[in-house]
């Protein structure tokens, strides 16, 4: 274990993390965010969506630094309900991070799954799943989102769809992004099925299918999680953006883009704060993730060292 | 150096090229002298990682950044050009100084034809009108020896067999003049049938254009039949430097003698091709003293502490103690180095 | 190259059978049309002639086909929402997309490229290390969130610019267009540039990529090696050699704006193709949607097909032979 710690505090990735300030911030910041989200139940001052606690005469307050209206148990200022802004904030970062890994886990299962089927069994299935995948591709990953995410409405009713919105919305968001990842997969597993060790396995009565699977997997590693990366900030504006459009997370378990869409009703007549705090939360989380993730690619190239 | 009654057309002085890595500075060059006459083809040889390119690419002036030239001194035609500004050395190349370097394929931008990059060539360096560069063009191709030249010089790279295309490059190193050809492995990447023909051009050119050759490769095969001088250079250092033929046949230098002993010749019956035990060191490893003594079958204590500087050696010169008046000293057992 | 033109058309046409056929599903499949298009109190007698007369009843093929049939001709049945014609819907609010989605082009080649280039050339200079930051924020930014910003800096605190709406437009026959009138111009700045930012950060980002790469190529050195000055090396030979690879991406870019438009248009109530989609998804209406899908369906193909035969334009390795095999490399 020691000697594991050792060769990983030597290694080339950890220098090139040090040495970038800038990632390093990145990472302090992202991981403070994750934490306070996720530890929203126990650190946020108030519980804004349990109506029980609202008053309506404590809505739209600004926050403390403006003006005179201030008050501290809001610091950050109220919305037209009375809910608190900081604390919305809290547990709206905690939907946005958790759909957004959510949905790149989904993208990374079935595509993975799909590719490995698509390489191995070849052929028609092959033909189909790669057609769909054509298909598929000529579409923006926003617009498959919508899209699945009309039909489910056009299935159910709304007050179920509320129920289940964060399901969809994973959903929706994880079948526009699996393409990448089968592709890469796919590649990986045509590669290797030619390879003799996998006629010598079916020779010695072993399942090809689970040695190939067993070669390919470590070899997609890299290229899988470069795509996650990017994903993952893609992930989180796109369930940001769709909630935005009032097709997400509805008001009731709202995510930063939700909260986004209820400050913009009220942007015009100057409350700016229910709008921007939100925001701002969003671009820093988002950055954050990027900034990792470009990191994490260059560490990763080869070509670059 | 060797007496010639010229002065030497590039004399490079005790050059030092380093590498600023994480790990501390790497000394890839470490303190190579050689000159090189009007009209001489000085071959450079050595295995993968020895500097033979490096010292080429600092005499062109193109090392890649981290790698800088730390010390030392190069002149062309008595002008030092080591040291100028880039748009001075910018002149010098292509003009005074020409390079071919090894893959044919990937030295040609693809995207334009053959006699449009010669002709930019021509016209940065010479006061040739369109026209007249691209006269001067056709008669390049010609005597590189492409055939059709009138049609093919608006070909692209990509129509072009690797043989042709190594002749394109030629003509496009030679067409402003230079009076002197760094040729970085120019032969490695062509079929075998076909370096016999790229040689014997790049040989006959420069003679007929009196241009100096600095040919760096680790094939002594083209180095015997091109080179008039060869330098063998080790880990970072000149070795042994002296006429081919005395090289060859009567190697100085313990390394040399392995280098010359591990080729096969053609006609040699039974026999075991002569192997030198380990490898060169790692540019973070290199031994104190002499760089070669770990797999030196000669070496004596003095080869452990005090490093050779290039010394006569028969008709060449070799940085061995051996030749030294007070020699190795006690003999020391060999130790075989990692591979 | 003929067989190349006919493969691509016909995988062209396979893509838009396939959208077709997502679309019909819609169309048919979720929820029920009859329901969506008569009220409560219509008899099931009359819903079944309904459904006879609509040829709701024949086979599932045959059904596709007419719907095909219709599509090519634009003709896609009326709104669940507000009962009118679908295509006449799309089509007057057509020109509002075409007209941000182009501004935004504009801005995006036209900042993206050059940056592109000059962080490429000089990647470590400061101002390139501030444009590099610069771009990702731009892309960590969702565009709905910068239009905001945007409209809450430009028209509610400065009030220079329009914060919603198309503002004045002049009617030429079927078109309506901003750009004859100041104001109308004013409109599409902002929204053009909340649409345009995203991609010209990865415009940016592309052409920067493919610049350091060529910069680090055999006959770029080799090109050094023979003397030929900067401006020379980087702007005929790095940038045409970069630029060939970014052709593909900026295509596709185009579409991607088109599609995009969407949530620009939401932001800024601007009156689109886009817009017209949210609305639809947010209603269920299911006609609406599907449409939008087989239009935009058509639009990437066309832009897809368009950069390939450029891609043979201009670069020479892909002329003659029939050559096919997509030369990625340098």
């Amino acid at each position: 274990m020691a000697e594991w710690i050792r060769r990983a505090a030597d290694s080339d990735i950890w220098w090139s993390f040090k040495s970038s300030t800038l990632t390093v911030v990145a990472a302090a910041a992202t991981l403070l965010i994750i934490v306070l989200a996720f530890l929203s139940p126990l650190l946020a001052p108030h519980t804004p969506f349990d109506p029980s606690t609202l008053n309506l005469s404590d809505g739209l307050k600004p926050p403390v630094f403006v003006g005179t209206d201030g008050d501290w148990s809001f610091p950050l200022g109220t919305d037209d309900q009375g809910r608190d802004v900081l604390s919305s904030i809290m547990y709206g970062t905690r939907l946005s991070l958790v759909v957004g890994f959510a949905s790149v886990v989904v993208a990374m299962v079935l595509g993975i799954a799909l590719g490995l089927i698509s390489g191995y069994v070849g052929g028609a299935v092959d033909a189909v799943i790669m057609r769909i995948a054509d298909v598929q591709l000529t579409f923006p990953a926003i617009l498959v989102a919508l899209l699945i995410d009309g039909i489910v409405r056009g299935l159910i009713s709304v007050q179920r769809h509320d129920e289940i919105a964060i399901y969809v919305i994973v959903g929706a968001i994880g079948l526009s992004f699996w393409v990448q990842y089968a592709r890469t997969v796919r590649g990986s597993v045509m590669v290797e099925k030619n390879k003799e060790y996998v006629q010598a396995a079916r020779v010695i009565g072993l399942s090809p299918a689970l040695i190939m699977v067993r070669h390919v997997l470590p070899n997609v590693t890299g290229p899988v999680l470069v795509i996650a990366t990017l994903n993952l900030g893609l992930a989180i504006i796109s369930e940001a953006t769709l909630s935005f459009l009032g097709v997400g997370l509805p008001s009731t378990q709202p995510s930063l883009g939700t909260l986004i869409r209820l400050g913009n009703e009220v942007l015009q007549s100057g409350d700016w704060w229910i709008t921007v705090f939100p925001g701002a939360t969003l671009a820093a989380l988002v950055l954050a993730v990027n900034l990792l993730g470009d990191w994490l690619r260059d560490a990763l190239n080869p070509k670059l060292r | 150096m060797m007496a010639t009654n010229n002065p030497p057309l590039l004399e490079v002085k005790n050059l030092r090229v380093e590498f600023p890595t994480r790990r501390g500075t790497l000394l890839a060059v470490d303190d190579v002298s050689f000159d090189i006459a009007p009209g001489e083809v000085l071959g450079v040889v050595g295995e993968s990682g020895a500097g033979k390119s490096l010292t080429g690419n600092a005499i062109i002036g193109l090392l890649e950044p981290p790698g800088r030239i730390a010390a030392g001194e190069i002149r062309l035609e008595g002008r030092r050009i080591d040291n100028l500004p880039y748009e001075e050395m910018r002149k010098v190349r292509g003009a005074r100084i020409g390079a071919i370097f090894q893959d044919p394929l990937t030295s040609l931008n693809p995207l334009y034809s053959v006699g449009r990059q010669l002709v930019e060539t021509i016209q940065t360096h010479l006061p040739l009108s369109a026209a007249a560069a691209r006269r001067r063009a056709l008669e390049l191709l010609k005597e590189v020896g492409i055939p059709g030249a009138e049609h093919r010089v608006d070909h692209y790279p990509h129509q072009f067999s690797g043989g042709m295309r190594q002749r394109v490059v030629i003509a496009l190193a030679l067409c402003a003049g230079p009076r002197l050809i760094v040729a970085d492995e120019p032969t490695t990447a062509l079929d075998v049938s076909i370096q016999a023909q790229i040689i014997a051009l790049l040989k006959r050119l420069c003679r007929e254009h009196q241009t100096a050759v600095m040919l760096v490769t680790h094939d002594m095969g083209v180095i015997a039949e091109t080179a008039d001088r060869v330098a063998v250079m080790y880990a970072g250092r000149i070795v042994e430097i002296g006429p081919v033929h005395d090289v060859i046949k009567n190697a100085q230098h313990p390394y040399t003698k392995g280098l010359m002993g591990s080729i096969p010749h053609l006609g040699e019956r039974g026999g075991r091709l002569t192997q030198i035990d380990g490898a060169m060191p790692r540019l973070t490893e290199i031994p104190s003293g002499c760089a070669f003594n770990p797999r030196c079958t000669f070496r004596g204590q003095r080869c452990l502490v005090e490093r050779p500087d290039l010394m006569a050696a028969g008709a060449s010169r070799a940085a061995c103690w051996l030749h030294d008046a007070k020699g190795v000293g006690a003999p020391v057992g060999r130790e075989l180095a990692d591979a | 190259m003929l067989a190349f033109i006919l493969r691509r058309l016909l995988q062209s046409v396979a893509v838009l059978l396939a959208v077709g056929l997502v679309s019909f599903f819609l169309f048919r499949y979720v929820g029920d049309p009859i329901n969506a298009m008569v009220g409560q109190d219509t008899s099931q007698q009359e819903r079944d002639a309904l459904r006879e007369k609509l040829g709701l009843n024949d086979p599932a093929p045959v059904q596709f086909v007419h719907f095909l049939f219709n599509a090519a001709q634009g003709k896609f049945g009326l709104s669940y929402r507000t009962s009118e014609p679908v295509s006449r819907m799309i089509l007057e609010r057509l020109p509002a997309t075409i007209e941000l989605s182009f501004c935004a082009t504009l801005f995006v080649l036209f900042f993206g490229i050059p940056m592109g280039v000059y962080t490429g050339l000089y990647p470590r200079h400061w101002s390139s290390r501030l444009l590099q930051a610069i771009s990702l924020i731009g892309v960590s930014l969702p565009t709905f969130l910068i239009g905001i910003l945007l409209i809450l800096f430009f028209a509610v605190i400065l009030h220079w610019l329009p914060s919603f709406g198309r503002g004045e437009t002049v009617t030429i026959g079927w078109w309506t267009t901003n750009f004859l009138t100041v104001k109308g111009l004013e409109a599409l700045i902002l929204p053009s540039i909340t649409l345009g930012l995203f991609q010209l950060t990865l415009i940016m980002r592309l052409v920067r990529s493919e610049m350091l790469e060529v910069m680090r190529t055999d006959y770029i050195k080799f090109a050094r090696a023979r003397g030929l000055t900067n401006r020379a090396i980087n702007f005929g030979h790095a940038l045409k050699n970069t630029l060939v690879p970014v052709i593909t991406v900026a295509g596709l870019q185009l579409g991607a704006l088109i599609a995009f438009a969407l949530v620009t248009e939401t932001v800024f109530a601007w009156p689109g193709v886009g817009q017209l989609f949210i609305q639809s998804v947010q209603f269920s209406d299911i006609p609406v949607m599907a449409a939008y899908l087989m239009l935009i369906g058509l639009l990437f193909v066309v832009i897809n097909l368009v950069v390939d035969l450029l891609y043979f334009a201009v670069d020479p390795r892909l002329r003659g032979q029939g050559g096919a095999a997509r030369v990625g490399s340098h």
